[in-house]
């Protein structure tokens, strides 16, 4: 190699290491990250959490970034007896951030073990606090909350479409969890924000149980049914019957007083003619007799006359008789 | 021989490449430059443009232009998109990765507020309203919107019964949740709008799905029952009203009738009567005849006998009644 090109490669070189020294007096902080700068392990100065360029010394001085947003934590799910003994699967989360970025650098250093330690507080706080609380304090979160009901199912007797009264709720379980693990976080630069029972399960072994009592729950909704439509038909039935009776004594009853009504009337009507005056009286008996006698005296009436009477009285005198009587 | 010509050939030849090189060099750093110097925005989309990784600024659709070689960045996030979340279950040929359901059982099996156990699909509707909260404040926001909406939604199951969670309240339910789950999202700067929950499939467990069925079949029973009966009760009353009717009808009709008889027959009676005063005897004496007139011809034996004679029944053959009675 030849002198000109030595001095061209040293040339390069030194640019290289130029560029390398003036990059290095420069580090980016990305809008989701802050910085902790180590001068051989050692942090130097302040956490930087402004995003942007910023300087640091070159080539001794490192760049350790740190995550600034809210991270999740996943709890394992875990079976855990309530206080109660109901065996139930609870499965927790939780958002946390890096609150102390120069704390949490020197006690925990990266996210692998603050997840750990994460899971060691949570998990054990979420299991004092479940076992120190019935199931249903665990289930419900409004203890003023009044169950709507299904008209149709009449649901609301005895224990079937109650909810069961609680005295804290789940907030106030999730709130206990939540203050008890904050202050042991605190000291490792954590912020817990919020931790959440994301699911509430029965244990598998007892589902069995649960599930007889929602049957027999379900065939007493069940019977009732049935009995109550046999009992409105029965009803029904009854009803028919009265109506019926109603209906029939009511027309016998109109049809009397009308047919009394009328046969009155008619009395009336008759009597008043006949008894205008004592001439009419006596007109209606004849009349009356003599229609008697068309009615009576039929085909299979014989009958005895005597000469003496008006009709043949002429048979044997001719001389006209006193006026005729009334028959009677 | 030292001194001159070698230096010329060995300068001589080298020379031209390195010109090419630099050449080459600029212009691919060029194109370089040009080529990450500007960005389009699909039309769903914005984008977050940092420079130097701080938050600088959020462009609309279209055609930008940016500083190269790494100093500015961008990344698009579809805030005009309708983003959906599904529990429980999951339907193929989604394109948001946090959309399927990954542990469907754990999932919708959930506990009642009467502690009976239910199984609860559901799905969220979302739009992603603050990029920069979005992308800058929460790590793994779809994740975190799922996290929080199965406890939000569980929260809301917790406090209602299991007819509530089956029938009657499924709308109340969805409009809870929603309420919840917007006010987590807030809480945990999600930068998300939440705009809709909607339950799914909502079921007992299979075990006892049976004596669900039984309810609604008994109360399929009951209605029978009670529409059988009620046919029975049409059948009978309205036809015993009709009767009922016309029994009554049948007697007014009887009253008009002996009414109207009556009145007939005294008018009758007293146009007689009228003539009768004025001469009693002889009106008396003919309808007397006249009737007898009528009736004895019909009649069945006649004896006349005088009224002298004493002994009657010696001779009055009774058996011929007898006979013409037969």
């Amino acid at each position: 190699m030849n002198k000109r090109g030595c001095l061209v490669a040293v040339v390069i070189a030194g640019a290289f290491l130029l560029l390398r020294l003036l990059l290095g007096c420069f580090y980016t902080v990305h809008q989701t990250e802050q910085v902790i700068v180590t001068q051989f392990g050692k942090p130097v100065g302040g956490p930087t959490t402004e995003p942007g360029l910023h300087l640091k010394l070159p080539l001794i001085q490192e760049v350790n970034r740190i995550d600034k947003r809210f991270l999740e934590w996943d709890g394992l799910p875990v079976a855990i007896p309530t206080r109660d003994k109901t065996y139930i699967h609870v499965d927790t989360y939780a958002r946390w951030r890096i609150a102390d970025p120069m704390v949490y650098f020197v006690r925990l250093r990266d996210e692998r073990s603050a997840q750990s330690r994460l899971e060691d507080i949570l998990g054990s706080e979420t299991r004092n606090a479940i076992a120190k609380h019935d199931l249903i304090e665990i289930v419900r979160t409004d203890k003023d909350r009044k169950p709507l009901h299904d008209e149709s199912l009449k649901v609301g007797l005895g224990t079937i479409g109650v909810l069961p009264p609680i005295a804290f709720g789940r907030w106030k379980v999730e709130d206990e969890i939540k203050k008890a693990a904050a202050v042991k976080l605190a000291e490792f630069g954590v912020e817990l924000l919020d931790l959440r029972l994301r699911r509430v399960n029965y244990n598998p072994d007892v589902l069995d149980r649960i599930y007889q009592r929602m049957i027999s729950e379900r065939r007493q909704i069940a019977q009732r049914f049935r009995s109550e439509g046999e009992g409105e038909a029965a009803r029904i039935a009854g009803q028919k019957e009265r109506d019926l009776n109603e209906i029939q004594s009511t027309a016998y009853r109109k049809v009397q007083e009308i047919r009394g009504e009328a046969d009155a009337k008619a009395t009336e009507i008759y009597a008043r003619a006949y008894t205008q005056n004592a001439q009419a009286a006596e007109f209606y008996a004849f009349l009356k007799s003599m229609e008697t006698y068309r009615k009576v005296l039929t085909k299979e009436s014989t009958l005895v006359l005597s000469t003496d009477s008006d009709l043949f009285g002429l048979l044997k005198h001719s001389a006209p008789k006193p006026p005729l009587a009334p028959p009677h | 021989m030292n001194n001159q010509p070698p230096a010329v050939v060995t300068l001589n030849l080298p020379k031209p490449p390195w010109r090419v090189i630099g050449a080459i060099a600029l212009v691919v750093l060029a194109l370089l430059i040009v080529w990450t110097s500007y960005y389009t925005v699909p039309a769903e989309s914005e984008a977050v443009v940092l420079r130097f990784g701080k938050f600088l600024k959020i462009v609309e659709p279209g055609l930008h232009f940016k500083i190269p070689l790494g100093i500015d960045e961008y990344t698009e996030v579809q805030t005009r998109r309708q983003l959906k979340l599904e529990f429980g279950f999951f339907t193929s040929g989604y394109s948001n990765a946090d959309q399927p359901s990954r542990q469907q059982i754990e999932e919708k099996s959930m506990v009642t507020g009467d502690l009976n156990a239910a199984l609860v699909e559901w799905v969220v509707q979302y739009r992603i309203s603050d990029p920069r909260e979005y992308l800058f404040d929460v790590r793994n926001p779809g994740q975190t919107l799922r996290d929080l909406s199965e406890a939000a939604m569980r929260e809301v199951i917790g406090d209602r019964t299991v007819d509530e969670v089956i029938t009657i309240g499924r709308q109340d339910i969805e409009v809870s949740a929603l309420a919840r789950m917007q006010d987590l999202a807030s809480r945990y700067k999600l930068g998300v709008k939440v705009d809709q929950v909607q339950l799914k499939n909502v079921n007992p467990p299979r075990e006892v799905q049976a004596s669900f069925n039984e309810v609604n079949k008994a109360q399929q029973d009951r209605e029978n029952a009670i529409n059988i009966a009620n046919g029975d009760y049409n059948e009978a009353v309205p036809r015993a009203r009709g009767q009922a009717d016309q029994m009554i009808r049948g007697a007014e009709g009887y009253r008009f009738k002996r009414v109207n008889e009556a009145e007939g027959d005294i008018a009758s009676f007293n146009a007689m009567l009228g003539q009768y005063t004025k001469a009693p005897e002889i009106t008396r004496t003919r309808l007397y005849l006249e009737t007898m007139g009528d009736v004895l011809p019909a009649m069945g034996p006649k004896i006349i006998i005088d009224d002298s004679m004493k002994q009657l029944l010696p001779i009055l053959p009774l058996s011929l009644k007898t006979e013409t009675a037969r």
